[in-house]
């Protein structure tokens, strides 16, 4: 299944449901892309929703942490919403699960956000 | 899987990474492990598939990756060969060094030996062999390194 990316707007926050698989070739140029145009329109609060994400290989687990970090250093925050077992288990043997903000339930996720 | 040896010879591209993704869970499976444990192998070979294509082979079409899939008595044994200069195993970086955490790429060896029960490693002249061994029965998980 190819990733797909589709974003919508709540409450100040950009949401990304993202689904299928972030993997090396056009899965991680999908996230990047998509990313990348948001912060281009000055949506810097960003809330990527991994929970229809099937599968992450190392190549998604570096776009990941680059869209974390060029959010960041444009001054917005990058967050992570619904991760599956296999995506939480992945960010926890990478150490990157204590990295990100990771949340379960949208309507506090949105909140988070200052 | 019985216990024989069956071989692929692939170009140096994509393509060859999702075929060795998609053939090792078929294996795997077959074999006779969990969907868990499947889904480790096949992530293992796939970024070991990786290795081979973009830094091994550095996408050369005039070379190849050969992956191997045997049954050696209560394990499988999965081969990976490029034709590149030779992993230099000095650089492998530690991707859970604080200074690596936020680095964006790094982490597909310490997958490989995350998911496998043993890994060993051979670099030379003529390309890198990466060999990836998952015990059928006994101890899973643990990502153990025998020798390189």
């Amino acid at each position: 299944m190819s990733m797909k990316a589709n974003s919508r707007q709540v409450d100040g926050v950009t949401i990304v449901d993202c689904s299928g698989r972030i993997t090396l070739g056009e899965g991680s140029v999908i996230l990047k892309d998509a990313v990348r145009e948001l912060l281009s329109k000055g949506q810097k609060k960003i809330l990527l929703n991994l929970g229809d994400v099937s599968y992450i290989d190392s190549s998604g687990i570096g776009e990941l942490v680059s869209a974390f970090t060029t959010v960041r250093n444009q001054g917005g925050d990058l967050k992570l919403l619904n991760l599956t077992k296999k995506v939480h288990d992945l960010l926890q043997i990478t150490k990157l699960y204590t990295v990100f903000d990771v949340k379960d339930d949208e309507a506090t996720a949105v909140k988070s956000f200052k | 899987m019985t216990n024989h040896r069956v071989s692929y010879t692939l170009d140096s591209t994509l393509e060859t990474v999702d075929s060795a993704e998609r053939t090792a869970t078929r294996i795997a499976s077959e074999t006779g492990f969990d969907d868990d444990e499947v889904m480790r192998i096949a992530m293992a070979v796939r970024e070991a598939a990786v290795n081979a294509v973009l830094h091994g082979n550095a996408y050369d079409p005039g070379k190849k990756v050969v992956l191997a899939f045997e049954r050696i008595g209560q394990d499988l044994v999965i081969t990976i060969r490029d034709q590149g200069k030779g992993m230099d195993l000095n650089k492998i970086p530690d991707p859970l060094a604080p200074e690596n955490l936020l680095k964006t790429s790094g982490r597909g060896i310490f997958l490989i030996r995350s998911f496998m029960d043993e890994v060993q490693i051979h670099p030379s002249q003529a390309g890198t062999e990466i060999k990836l061994i998952k015990h059928v029965h006994g101890p899973s998980g643990g990502g153990k390194e025998a020798s390189q």
